[in-house]
């Protein structure tokens, strides 16, 4: 196994695991609430909502990068922002990518969540008020614990998808070792230095990891076992 | 006393009723379904936010002008029609759930107490309550609802959504909750059997509006309600049980307007039970009949007549103090038997039916 991964291999991974780990409790810290609100909404512009949040599926992550970019730059709104606060820069930081990451994946933790929200019969929710349950009661007693597979869901599929990302870590992150080379940058790397026997390895790696996610996902869901 | 106060307004549909309630024993709104009796109970439980509402439970302001509580901090119980248990949580944590989120100075109601009343042993240590039969599900609701001790309870059509063998599994729960809790209960429903049975008041609601509201004797027996077309329209008696016929099989029932024999029930002599006429049951003749096998015949006098389609009258007969029987017979036989209010009659007795 020494010949497997190079120590800047098992960097990049570790690097990858730490991004993905942060990204997903951030995501599930800022999706959770926003999948509740959009599930309960009555607004006109819950649809907008929905679509912008939808966004990152359909986007390019180039483009997505690319705003990134522009918006945490030097000159602009939030680049000027982290800077008046201290912050200094935040593209290629690990900070930066966290951030990116966060909008890159967020449709993939607030749609699953929001689905399993909106399956939550009304009646149910009602009864917890009945039942002398305040609104920020009854969404810890009832609906979170009703919408657990789509929480599981939501955490898998937005760690999934922070480490398969590429697009805009290169835009936002670029590649400096140990703060932004996620594990398909590596890959990359790799494959530009024709390295295939290390980007062999890493990539199925990557393959591997993926599927049993997605195993984990498919086989202890309970949603997919109610009617 | 409860004095509720709502007015809304939906496309389709209107809600508008102002009135004085008991603060103790069961008020049945009784009334077809588009009536507004749902909707009047989910503004009395805070569900629905009607603006410019009024109501205030024995003393306590829950809404008006300037107030509402939310439901939340309305103390009442609610049971829905459809028995709505956590399906996460254990019968016995469901049982708990809003019982922990009262102060425990209020918890009048104790766990054991509510086991006991709704026969609910069996079933606390049950796990997954999707496991438990309609009418389980339903008493394990109705005892979730009781212990946060309510100072009033709702419920909208608790029976509706159970089949016949689990409705007459509960119904003899809710007599006894009746009997032993002393918590005011407001009861949906559109079974007149169930709120004959159950019911002290009774308010009549249809398009949104109460048309009556009275004791349940009083209003069943108006000939000017849309109660009064049902088919199994009918007075309601409260008689002492007298004497038991073991030979036949019988018993007494005395009442201010005399005794009915019914087939023997098992209360004992000297209790109070609550027994039905069904206006098609009572026939009326002038004379005293003689050589009938109808047993239970009563002196009465007509109080009031009215037509009933094109073939039939249906008629309020005074028996008693107070006591009316309402009898339902063709407009022939009225007419040539020259029947008009005031006159003495003999009320015939085909049936009792003993509800409680």
């Amino acid at each position: 196994m020494d010949s497997a991964f190079s120590a800047a291999d098992l960097s990049a991974i570790w690097l990858t695991i730490k991004l993905a780990t942060v990204a997903t409790l951030i995501l599930l810290l800022i999706g959770t609430p926003l999948a509740w609100w959009l599930a309960r909404t009555r607004t006109w512009w819950k649809g907008a909502a929905g679509a912008v949040v939808a966004l990152p599926i359909v986007l390019p992550p180039t483009v997505i990068g690319f705003y990134l970019l522009v918006a945490m730059g030097p000159h602009g709104p939030f680049g000027q922002l982290t800077q008046s606060l201290g912050l200094g820069l935040l593209p290629f930081t690990f900070a930066g990518l966290v951030i990116a990451s966060v909008i890159y994946s967020l449709p993939f933790v607030v749609q699953p969540l929001q689905n399993a929200f909106e399956a939550i019969p009304e009646h149910a929710l009602e009864t917890a008020a009945t039942l002398r349950a305040s609104a920020l009661d009854t969404f810890f007693s009832v609906a979170l614990p009703l919408a657990k597979p789509g929480l599981l869901t939501a955490s898998v599929l937005g760690f999934a998808h922070t480490v398969g990302e590429f697009g805009v870590v290169l835009m936002i992150g670029g590649n400096i070792p140990e703060q932004t080379r996620v594990a398909s940058v590596q890959i990359y790397d790799h494959v530009e230095a024709m390295e295939y026997a290390q980007a062999h390895w890493l990539s199925a790696a990557m393959l591997v990891f993926s599927f049993a996610a997605l195993l984990v996902l498919y086989t202890f869901n309970p949603a997919g076992k109610r009617k | 006393m409860i004095h509720a106060r709502f007015s809304l307004a939906y496309p389709a549909f209107v809600l508008d009723v102002d009135m004085q309630l008991p603060g103790r024993g069961i008020t049945a709104l009784f009334g077809p379904s588009g009536s507004g009796k749902t909707t009047l109970l989910r503004c009395i439980a805070g569900l629905e936010r009607a603006e410019g509402g009024l109501l205030r439970v024995n003393g306590e302001v829950w809404q008006d002008d300037t107030n509402f509580l939310p439901a939340h901090r309305r103390q009442i119980g609610y049971v829905f029609q459809e028995a709505s248990l956590f399906p996460h949580l254990s019968v016995r944590r469901n049982l708990e759930y809003g019982w922990q989120r009262i102060p425990p100075a209020r918890r009048k109601v104790k766990l054991e107490q509510v086991v006991e009343l709704l026969g609910l042993k069996k079933l606390i240590d049950r796990n997954d309550p999707s496991n438990l039969s309609g009418g389980e599900r339903q008493r394990a609701a109705i005892g979730r609802a009781l212990l946060t001790s309510p100072s009033l309870l709702l419920m909208d059509e608790p029976l509706s959504a159970l089949d016949a063998a689990s409705k007459q599994e509960i119904l003899p729960y809710l007599e006894r909750l009746h009997g032993e809790l002393h918590i005011p209960v407001f009861y949906v429903s559109h079974a007149l059997d169930e709120v004959a049975r159950l019911a002290d008041h009774l308010v009549l609601l249809e398009r949104g509006r109460a048309i009556a509201s009275g004791t349940l004797g009083d209003t069943l027996s108006r000939l000017d309600l849309p109660t009064a077309h049902l088919d199994d329209a009918g007075a309601l008696i409260e008689a002492a049980v007298v004497v038991h016929d073991e030979a036949y099989h019988l018993t007494r029932l005395d009442f201010s307007g005399g005794s009915l024999w019914v087939s023997k029930v098992e209360h004992a002599v000297g209790s109070l039970v609550r027994v039905r006429v069904l206006a098609r049951d009572v026939s009326v003749a002038t004379v005293k009949p003689e050589g009938s096998s109808i047993t239970n015949m009563l002196a009465a006098r007509i109080v009031e007549i009215r037509d009933e389609g094109l073939d039939r009258v249906s008629m309020r007969l005074s028996v008693g103090d107070g006591q009316m029987l309402l009898t339902r017979i063709t407009r022939r036989s009225r007419d040539q038997l020259r029947l008009a209010t005031g006159m003495e009659v003999y009320a015939q007795v085909k049936s009792v039916a003993l509800i409680a």
